[in-house]
């Protein structure tokens, strides 16, 4: 018995019904107060659909799927180092002609045309909802939190706080506050465009300035606490935000210029549009910024702030600039939000929607910029997917289940990312050949 | 007087009760190559970082030279402002972005002085252009300077050591600097590779008329290129002078091989 445990095969292939099992458990019924065993019990015993074919028990498919696990895993792990070389071999032509300009202006022109004619292709109304709503504002987030974690290596866990100061800017000049809005003039939301990008960016300047001298973990822990005290200002201070009943009425976008008379109703596609043109305006921004001086100075803090700073970059005014240049995304993307759901509520801007934006940038790979907008585009759709067309016995609030499954399995794959930033995949690489010091802290302590 | 490129006074520098410079007084001429040895833990690299803003000592003066002849204070400065000024430095263990190219890397120097300019950058207009087309002039001219045209694109950590060191020096030398500090040059490399660096430095001294300050273990080399050193043990200056005379110093022969009457196993 013991020497079958030391067997490699039969310890691979407990661990494989061990995650599955795992798995039955999460995806299964939920437990009450009176049975709180049931959600265990019921996750393996509940009669359920063998992949639609045959009703079986529960445990029979999740077997099944364990000794699928088991078989793909003992595969890989033989033949893993062969199909990454073919998978290498079929890519190579088409990365090559990637890095061409004039093939990087195609698909750039390309793409846009798609992203143009989408909503006359997509006109199921819950699909062009969800592409403002969950998937245009989540990859402005993503490519703004993209500036700050990818470009200049700050880990910034409270980013919502730009979206909502972005959306309570918006309730503010249209006068949907309790507060009395600038100047007393009730604004159409197209000023508060403006308005809330500087005031995200002044927000992302005042909180960058003191605490973007700590580092690491320690930036990590403040950009958190950020995030709950704007939500929780949002949420107490009933006289100026409207408290947890949230706004009045936001109203949508109009224009009144003339003779044009055209306001926008809650139809998403006009959304859709102005939301794509700042897209495209933001890529073109950041990604001309990425191979500037100020992205080569972010690098360059990134991988060591001592040389940096001994060749005369200033950190705190890199790393307060990227947190100000990330925070205008979210303020634009808070504009957008607020201006079409007509009403926002503090309950919406919680920890975990930062964390979520985290995951895009995390899974499309941090410091690409094409490889943020993929990764935001393909969980987003996903996830809405999954919303729309739920699979039997998923709720909602499995999601994240799924997105911390997914980002353990990027991090132990491909930790790069989907599409890596070159310059970050050499320096994953070079980490685990334990060279490079990117993230060494000064040797000695300052006095 | 005047022309004392750094003119060090009375320095302390402690870390709690750890003194680590003690009443340090040097100084060194406009053009000078000067070197600084001592022990391992002699206070040389502690010197370093206070001369580059990296380290603030509690006691004592630091005046540069800068630019135009005017006097300025180090201490209080921080290290990029140090950098501005005109002060470049290398590092003991060559600290490169590692993950860039050696062309990268030099130019990063070469620009970190012109501003921020994130409009001009996310606009790239005209004027942005220029400022690029010249920091790439300047990085070439660096890279041919120090003899690495060939190796501009290969990714910095995979050069060998003493590639990285005159990568070093020329990413250094991009900030316009007036004086150069450098950290055991010449650690990790190999002896043709040493006369290769010595050379080097000689003629960054020479032809861009660039001070050399220099901390080195390996004493054929600091006895060729110095012009003048100074000895630290303990945190302290015990001797400086002429190669020659540093070498027929008795404190110095004592800090190095230990006091004759006392030897280090008796005092096991």
């Amino acid at each position: 018995m013991r020497t079958l445990f030391h067997n490699v095969s039969v310890r691979r292939l407990i661990s494989a019904l061990a995650v599955m099992a795992v798995v039955a458990v999460m995806t299964g019924p939920a437990g009450s107060t009176e049975t709180p065993t049931a959600g265990f019990t019921g996750s393996f015993a509940e009669k359920s659909s063998f992949f639609g074919m045959f009703e079986t028990v529960r445990w029979v498919p999740f077997l099944f799927l364990g000794l699928v696990f088991f078989s793909v895993w003992s595969l890989w792990l033989s033949r893993g180092q062969q199909v990454k070389d073919g998978v290498a071999k079929v890519f190579a032509a088409p990365r090559a002609a990637a890095e061409r300009r004039p093939v990087r202006w195609g698909i750039a022109v390309l793409l846009i045309v798609v992203a143009l004619i989408l909503p006359h292709i997509i006109t199921d109304p819950f699909w062009q909802a969800a592409m403002v709503e969950q998937i245009a504002v989540y990859v402005l987030l993503a490519v703004g939190l993209n500036v700050v974690v990818g470009f200049a290596g700050l880990l910034d866990l409270g980013f919502v706080a730009f979206y909502a100061i972005g959306a309570y800017t918006t309730a503010w000049v249209t006068g949907a506050l309790p507060l009395p809005p600038l100047f007393g003039i009730h604004m159409d939301p197209f000023f508060a465009i403006p308005i809330a990008i500087v005031i995200a960016m002044l927000a992302g300047i005042i909180l960058g300035a003191p605490t973007l001298r700590l580092r690491g973990d320690y930036l990590a822990i403040v950009t958190l606490g950020f995030g709950e005290i704007i939500t929780i200002f949002a949420n107490n201070l009933y006289g100026i935000t409207g408290g947890s009943q949230g706004t009045a009425l936001i109203p949508h976008f109009s224009l009144h210029v003339g003779p044009i008379k055209y306001l926008w109703g809650l139809t998403p596609v006009p959304y859709y549009y102005l939301t794509l043109v700042f897209v495209v305006l933001f890529l073109a921004a950041f990604s001309l910024l990425e191979h500037s001086r100020v992205g080569r100075a972010w690098t360059a803090i990134r991988e060591d702030e001592v040389a940096a700073e001994s060749v005369g970059i200033n950190p705190l005014k890199y790393k307060v600039m990227a947190f100000a240049i990330g925070a205008s995304t979210a303020g634009f993307a808070g504009v957008v939000t607020a201006s079409q759901s007509n009403n926002i509520f503090p309950s919406s801007f919680t920890l975990s929607f930062s964390i979520n934006i985290l995951v895009l940038v995390i899974f499309g790979g941090m410091g690409s910029i094409f490889g943020v907008v993929l990764g935001a585009i393909i969980i987003q759709t996903g996830s809405m997917y999954l919303l729309h067309t739920p699979p039997a016995g998923y709720q909602p609030s499995d999601l994240y289940v799924y997105l911390g499954a997914l980002l353990v399995m990027m991090m132990i794959f491909r930790p790069a990312g989907l599409v890596p930033s070159r310059r970050r995949r050499r320096e994953i690489r070079l980490s685990e050949a334990g060279e490079g010091h990117a993230d060494e802290v000064l040797t000695g302590d300052q006095p | 007087m005047s022309d004392r490129i750094f003119d060090v006074q009375n320095v302390t520098l402690r870390f709690g009760g750890v003194v680590s410079l003690n009443d340090v007084s040097l100084h060194q001429n406009r053009g000078e190559i000067l070197a600084v040895i001592g022990p391992n833990g002699a206070g040389k690299t502690s010197l370093f970082n206070s001369l580059t803003g990296v380290y603030q000592p509690q006691e004592g003066t630091i005046t540069f030279l800068g630019r135009d002849a005017k006097p300025i204070s180090i201490i209080g400065k921080k290290a990029h402002q140090v950098s501005s000024a005109g002060v470049a430095r290398t590092f003991q263990a060559s600290r490169m972005f590692s993950a860039l190219t050696a062309f990268e890397n030099v130019k990063i120097g070469a620009e970190s002085h012109r501003g921020i300019g994130v409009l001009g950058a996310m606009l790239k207009g005209p004027g942005t252009r220029k400022d690029e087309k010249s920091s790439d002039a300047k990085t070439f001219k660096l890279l041919e300077f120090v003899g690495m045209t060939e190796k501009a694109n290969v990714v910095s950590a995979s050069l060998s050591y003493g590639d990285r060191r005159r990568l070093e020096i020329a990413r250094g030398l991009a900030t316009d600097p007036q004086v150069l500090l450098l950290d055991e040059p010449a650690a990790g490399t190999n002896p043709s590779e040493k006369i290769q660096l010595t050379e080097l430095i000689r003629k960054v001294r020479d032809e861009m008329g660039v001070s050399i300050l220099l901390i080195e273990h390996d004493m054929k080399l600091v006895m060729s290129l110095a012009e003048r050193l100074y000895v630290l043990n303990f945190g302290g200056v015990i001797a400086e002078g002429t190669p020659e005379e540093i070498r027929a110093n008795p404190a110095v022969i004592e800090a190095y091989l230990g006091s004759s009457s006392v030897t280090t196993e008796e005092q096991a």
